[in-house]
């Protein structure tokens, strides 16, 4: 890293701030085009079947459809499973839009209307007419638990790897440690709803050449899939994505309107807009609902000795969506004796993509409550109880931790909440007609890191740019890139632009797991060094230049000029080094990729402690979270301003976890019953109190160039439990499903 | 008047619009176009449009029918317009002093920026937030009489636990209601011949055997005031809202307490129940029980077992029963304390 | 095809609109200000909020139409110029947003809130702005952005 660190670190404003309060940021479905054709899907209001007929004669012939595609007569396109399958996609075969008639959940989208204006598209879809044969389904996971089998193998397994191996004897260890708790927790669905609606906006630039405006934390991936299901050549599409109104994991797949969109602008060779609908939103993409299982055990001096947990998840009838939902107790809590199951039961449901920290977030929650349920049972303070079997070593793979800062956690945010007020009998605390309680949990989430290029150049105005096509899904990554960058080159913000979000800009992986700042950020350190090692070279190879006396190392790149660090007069500006280069801009572009020899050494993951006052009426049992501090470590943090809203975000995701979101399934009919944003309930101002946020120093030299972890996820491991802690804390009453609806508090007096 | 007839053919989706300037003119327009529809605020009719559950053929405007006065004083107490909007309502001097139990109902429903939007008519008018209801798709016997009602059997939270039928166990979602049903409000609604005056518990009904129909409205009426006699409870009154969130979320129960005591000796109460049937739940016995009582916790809890009374829980929603009672007992409480109320209606 | 005129952001246009065409997609596909966004299409997320003739009401609620000779200010019309509204200014100062897409909608709903001037406590501006939904979880900076306002405006 270089010694000249100004930018990095400080809590810089959002540089697309300006944009985002003004209304100029474009997003998917805002860009002007002309003679632009609007979309609109019908979904199937069936959960399973054929469709028998289809009838869109009146529909086709109302004034202004220009054309209305579906099974029947849609184009050819790739019939290869392995065509459609994105760099996301799980073991399975793919979900092709209008492939056929079979109807495999309820929302499918079975055709496109295409007409002049929105409204015009929009009725006609409710012209369209068909009959459908129906078939018995099922929807609702606790209704098939024992259809549960093991996950089939793909791809994806790599970056999802099963459940780690047993180890000693769980059973007999369970039976025979002197404290044991057994539980079993309930997830419902949860949908991702950004606030942004799915949209495409495609432009036809003639001979099969695509430019598309799309909603997705992956450009190069949806670049890939349009191309290869629609047989195009990939320089022929590009997909750009320089602002997108939320995803949260919705965006890591090309959905079904990017498919639907460019298929008509190809066949049209038209312009054409498609923006879904709040209630199409519930038709791709869910947290899937999870049940699972836990049994832990611990002996007398209040250290763990037996951890069980078994999870069994939903995907659809066509791919296995894997989560990582059992895998994390033993790598924070040793235990000699293990057990861990992850399982899956097909559904008449569209499948599961990753929601923000995926399966994490699912686990950690059963897991951080049995643990607070076992402490209780030791009569263990529960932060006493986590630091008695705190893990300096990864106790799973026995391996080190490249960097683990969890104790300054549980001191620090213990510190900030003020943990030591805590009476540790249940139900003792309490304001007015108020009863209080206090809860606590840790969280773990992995360390990612994916390959990145970037291309780093210095332009014929002296000024550094920087490029790769990964998006900035409200993250902070094009502030958090140029901070880097600007680091790097001894730069200031303003002499820094980033180009991303756009297919054509060297390769990203999609933005998701917390994995950009550490992948794109480290191939920026990489293609900066190799940009400065390439300018030194030309700057020596100049006829009388005072530089070739010097080593390399001894020369830095400062306010704008590369310099000798110990004669600083010794010096040159970058836009004279461009003049001397005739005016031609000179560029690299360098991949960074994670160090996997080296890392397979070491266990790497971010770790945080959250800290929660509930406040539960005595009488109505209403909860308010009142306050909340969640201490991070997560390596270096380059900008502590987003950052910390990255966490604040995740607190907010927490509480909705916890008490409000819930996707309503009636199994019966086999839809979701709530696919709005009025009774699908996100917090809104008034839930959101005081909460905190506390980053803990924590060095990593072995992670990777830069030092980071990443923060979108891990501000939602630990929270929901603490909530979940907290309740029992204040009303002695554990609950085990998620959303906790206040009423549950009420039953005890109505028996 | 300004109107506009734009499709020759007649479309189910796409529909006319009309700007009557008079009231008698709108009414009018209503009888004389099948299948017309009034919008005034939009925010419901909108809504329901969009989802394509009701699909008139035209849209008759009410918001340039001439009565502005969003509210006025009459020699029986106060005059709400129905065209005015409740935020217009809520914030009026003459009911932040008068009638805040009103004001702070009104406060309690949706957003600042659909109370700027919806009128007062239009808020007696609106349709239940039932989930079956609301997906053109699943049976509705409210929507599609004799098709089913799979809420009784399906995922029914937020639904009726009082005067249910076998055909129907939606609520009613206002909260503005529930005050003007507290306060004996009456409904002024002009008609095909004459106007008529309709107290205000009589307006919404019950389900029974026909859940389509949500109040006694006749077709071709207009609601055009909503009169408020002159006790107005402005010194013991309390609105609480329980809800699935701190605002902007529709009652699982809420209620509207007024009080008048002399010492603590109860003279007068009036207590309406929402979130709990398909109308404002009012019931006169248990004020009369209440009435030359001591304001005790006890008392409370006496009258709220006489309105729950007859309450009948389903799967999911058992639990506003009790919650119903506690609030009652709970609102009770902050209504002889009235300056501790919180935004939004909260508990306090 | 009825016509109607409307003064946005103190430019006045004609249109051509059919009934049953929303301000919101006026605005959006016929006028082209997207900073207006659509997020629910249903007054379930407050993403559409704008000002019409001074008050804050959902675009998406109501129809062209019916607001022909209005005085309708959008997220485009907000700032003087180049010059940030304060409360644009606190937005990005409080680091207010994450993805954006709120924003204009809670930037305009708090102007109407503020001229409202209903609002004395942070917990009652917490309240009158909870039809603002932010799904990134921003509140926070949302509510610290408004307060700097609110607290600006008290002292006037």
């Amino acid at each position: 890293m270089t010694q000249d660190n100004n930018a990095v670190g400080k809590p810089l404003s959002r540089l697309e701030g300006k944009a985002k309060v003004t209304g100029e940021a474009a997003y998917a479905g805002d860009y002007q085009v002309p003679n632009l054709l609007y979309g609109y899907v019908v979904n199937s209001t069936i959960t399973k079947g054929k469709i028998v007929s289809i009838d869109v004669s009146d529909a086709k012939s109302y004034n202004g459809v220009i054309a209305i595609f579906t099974h029947e007569n849609r184009p050819d396109y790739a019939s290869l499973d392995l065509k459609h399958a994105d760099m996301d996609a799980p073991p399975g075969k793919v979900f092709k839009p209008l492939q056929n008639g079979d109807i495999k959940f309820h929302g499918q989208p079975i055709a496109l209307v295409v007409a002049t204006d929105f409204e015009t598209a929009r009725y006609a879809s409710t012209l369209v007419k068909i009959k459908y044969e129906e078939q018995p389904f099922e929807t609702d996971l606790e209704k098939n638990l024992g259809r549960a089998r093991e996950p089939k193998k793909g791809l994806a397994t790599a970056l999802k790897p099963p459940p780690p191996k047993p180890k000693g004897d769980f059973e007999k260890a369970y039976e025979q440690s002197p404290f044991k708790v057994s539980t079993e927790f309930i997830h419902g669905t949860e949908h991702h709803n950004p606030i942004e609606l799915f949209a495409t906006t495609v432009v036809y630039e003639g001979d099969g050449k695509l430019t598309i405006y799309d909603k997705t934390q992956g450009t190069v991936n949806n670049q890939v899939y349009v191309a290869n299901v629609f047989g195009l050549h990939y320089k022929d599409v590009r997909v750009l994505a320089p602002y997108v109104g939320g995803a949260f994991g919705s965006g890591l797949r090309p959905q079904y309107q990017l498919f639907l969109c460019a298929m008509a602008a190809l066949e049209l060779k038209r312009n054409v807009r498609l923006t879904l609908e709040r209630k199409q939103m519930f038709s791709f993409s869910h947290r899937p609902q999870a049940h699972q299982i836990l049994k832990f055990s611990a002996d007398k001096e209040g250290m763990v000795t037996g951890l069980s947990h078994a999870a069994i998840g939903e995907t659809s009838l066509y791919e296995d969506n894997i989560e990582i939902v059992s895998s994390w107790s033993n790598r924070l809590y040793p235990a000699e004796n293990t057990h861990f199951e992850y399982k899956l039961v097909p559904l008449c449901l569209h499948s599961p993509i990753d929601m923000r920290a995926p399966g994490g977030s699912t686990g950690m929650h059963a897991i951080e409550c049995t643990m607070d349920e076992l402490a209780f049972k030791l009569n263990v303070d529960p932060l006493e109880f986590r630091l008695r079997n705190y893990a300096e070593m990864d106790p799973e793979s026995e391996k080190p931790f490249t960097s683990k800062a969890l104790r300054e956690c549980y001191i620090k945010g213990a510190e900030k909440f003020g943990w030591h007020q805590r009476n540790p009998i249940p139900g003792s605390m309490s304001k007015g007609n108020k009863l209080i309680g206090y809860g606590m949990a840790s969280g773990i989430w992995d360390a990612y890191q994916f390959p990145a290029r970037v291309e780093a150049s210095i332009s014929s105005q002296g000024k550094l740019l920087i490029s790769n096509a990964t998006t900035d899904i409200g993250t902070g990554t094009l502030t958090v890139m140029t901070q880097i960058a600007a680091d790097e080159f001894g730069l200031s913000i303003q002499d820094v632009s980033f180009v991303y979000g756009d297919s054509k800009q060297p390769f990203s992986m999609f933005q998701g797991g917390s994995a950009i700042t550490a992948s794109t950020g480290v191939a920026i350190v990489v293609a900066a060094k190799a940009l400065k090692k390439k300018l030194i070279k030309k700057v020596k190879a100049l006829a009388n230049s005072p530089f070739h006396v010097f080593q390399d190392d001894a020369i830095v790149f400062r306010g704008g000029k590369m310099m000798v660090k110990h004669e600083p007069s010794v010096s040159i500006s970058l836009e004279e080094i461009i003049v001397a280069n005739k005016g031609r801009a000179i560029k690299t572009t360098n991949m960074g990729k994670p160090h996997l020899l080296k890392l397979r050494k070491y266990s790497k993951a971010t770790h945080s402690a959250a800290f929660v006052e509930v406040e539960i009426d005595r009488e109505l049992k209403t909860i308010n979270v009142t306050r909340a501090v969640t201490a991070v470590a997560a390596g270096k943090i380059i900008n502590p301003k987003t950052a910390r809203s990255q966490i604040l975000g995740s607190m907010v995701w927490s509480l909705s976890k916890a008490l409000r979101e819930e996707t309503i399934l009636d199994s019966t009919l086999g839809k979701y019953m709530n696919p709005n944003l009025a009774e699908y309930h996100i917090p809104v101002h008034a839930d959101v109190h005081d909460f905190d946020v506390v980053f803990v120093e924590e060095k990593d030299e072995l992670i990777n160039e830069l030092g980071v972890k990443g923060v979108g996820e891990i501000g939602l491991i630990a929270m929901p439990a603490a909530i979940t802690n907290a309740i029992f804390h204040a009303t002695g009453k554990r609950i085990y499903k998620l959303p906790i609806h206040f009423d549950e508090l009420l039953k005890d007096r109505i028996a | 008047m300004q109107s506009w007839k734009y499709t020759e053919d007649y479309h189910m989706n796409n529909f006319d619009y009309f700007k009557p300037k008079g009231i008698e003119a709108a009414r009018e327009l209503i009888v004389s176009i099948p299948n017309a529809a009034f919008v005034a605020g939009g925010t419901n009719l909108i809504d329901l449009w969009k989802y394509n559950l009701t699909n008139p053929s035209a849209l008759i405007d009410l918001n340039h029918t001439g009565n502005n006065i969003t509210v006025q004083e009459i020699d029986s107490g106060v005059r709400l317009s129905a065209f005015a909007t409740n935020a217009s309502t809520a914030y009026h001097p003459l009911i932040e002093n008068r009638y805040p139990l009103l004001a702070k109902a009104i406060l309690a429903g949706a957003s600042g920026q659909i109370r700027n939007m919806a009128t007062n008519g239009g808020n007696l008018l609106q349709r239940t937030r039932c989930y079956y209801f609301y997906d053109p798709d699943s049976p509705c016997n409210k929507r599609n009489p004799g098709s089913g009602c799979p809420a009784i059997d399906g995922y029914n939270r937020m639904h009726a636990i009082l005067g249910t039928s076998k055909h129907c166990i939606a609520v009613f979602p206002s909260d503005m209601c529930v005050a003007l049903a507290a306060l004996d409000a009456r409904v002024n609604i002009a008609g095909q011949k004459s106007s008529r005056c309709v107290p205000f518990t009589d307006f919404h009904r019950l389900p029974e055997d026909t859940p389509e129909l949500d109040n006694t409205l006749g077709h071709g009426e207009i609601i055009t005031s909503i009169d408020l006699p002159h006790k107005g409870f402005a010194s013991n009154y309390s609105y609480l809202k329980i809800r699935d969130r701190n605002s902007y979320a529709f009652a699982l129960v809420s209620v509207a307490t007024g009080l008048e005591l002399e010492g603590s000796i109860i003279k007068d109460a009036r207590i309406a129940l929402g979130g709990v049937a398909h109308k404002p739940w009012r019931i006169r016995e248990a004020e009369d029980f209440l009435r030359e009582k001591q304001a005790t916790e006890k008392t409370f809890e006496s009258a709220a077992a006489i309105i729950l009374s007859g309450a009948q829980g389903f799967k999911f929603n058992k639990f506003k029963i009790e919650l119903a009672k506690r609030a009652i007992v709970r609102n009770a409480a902050m209504a002889l304390n009235p300056s501790i109320q919180k935004p939004g209606a909260q508990p306090s | 095809m009825p016509r109607i005129q409307l003064n946005v952001n103190k430019r006045m246009y004609e249109l051509e609109i059919s009934p049953w065409v929303s301000l919101l997609d006026a605005l959006r596909d016929r006028l082209n200000l997207t900073g207006t966004k659509k997020g629910c299409d249903h007054g379930q997320c407050g993403a559409c909020t704008i000002l019409c003739d001074g008050k804050r009401i959902l675009s998406c609620m109501t129809l062209a139409i019916m607001k022909n000779g209005a005085e309708v200010v959008t997220i485009e019309g907000v700032s003087e110029g180049q010059k940030l509204h304060p409360l644009q200014q606190a937005f990005i100062d409080h680091d207010a947003f994450q993805c954006g897409y709120c924003t204009p909608g809670q930037i305009c709903s708090a102007i109407g809130m503020l001229a409202e001037g209903k609002a004395k406590t942070r917990e009652e501006v917490k309240d009158l702005m909870s039809g603002n939904l932010c799904r990134c979880g921003a509140n926070i900076g949302i509510i610290d952005a408004i307060m700097e306002i609110h607290g600006g405006l008290s002292h006037e």
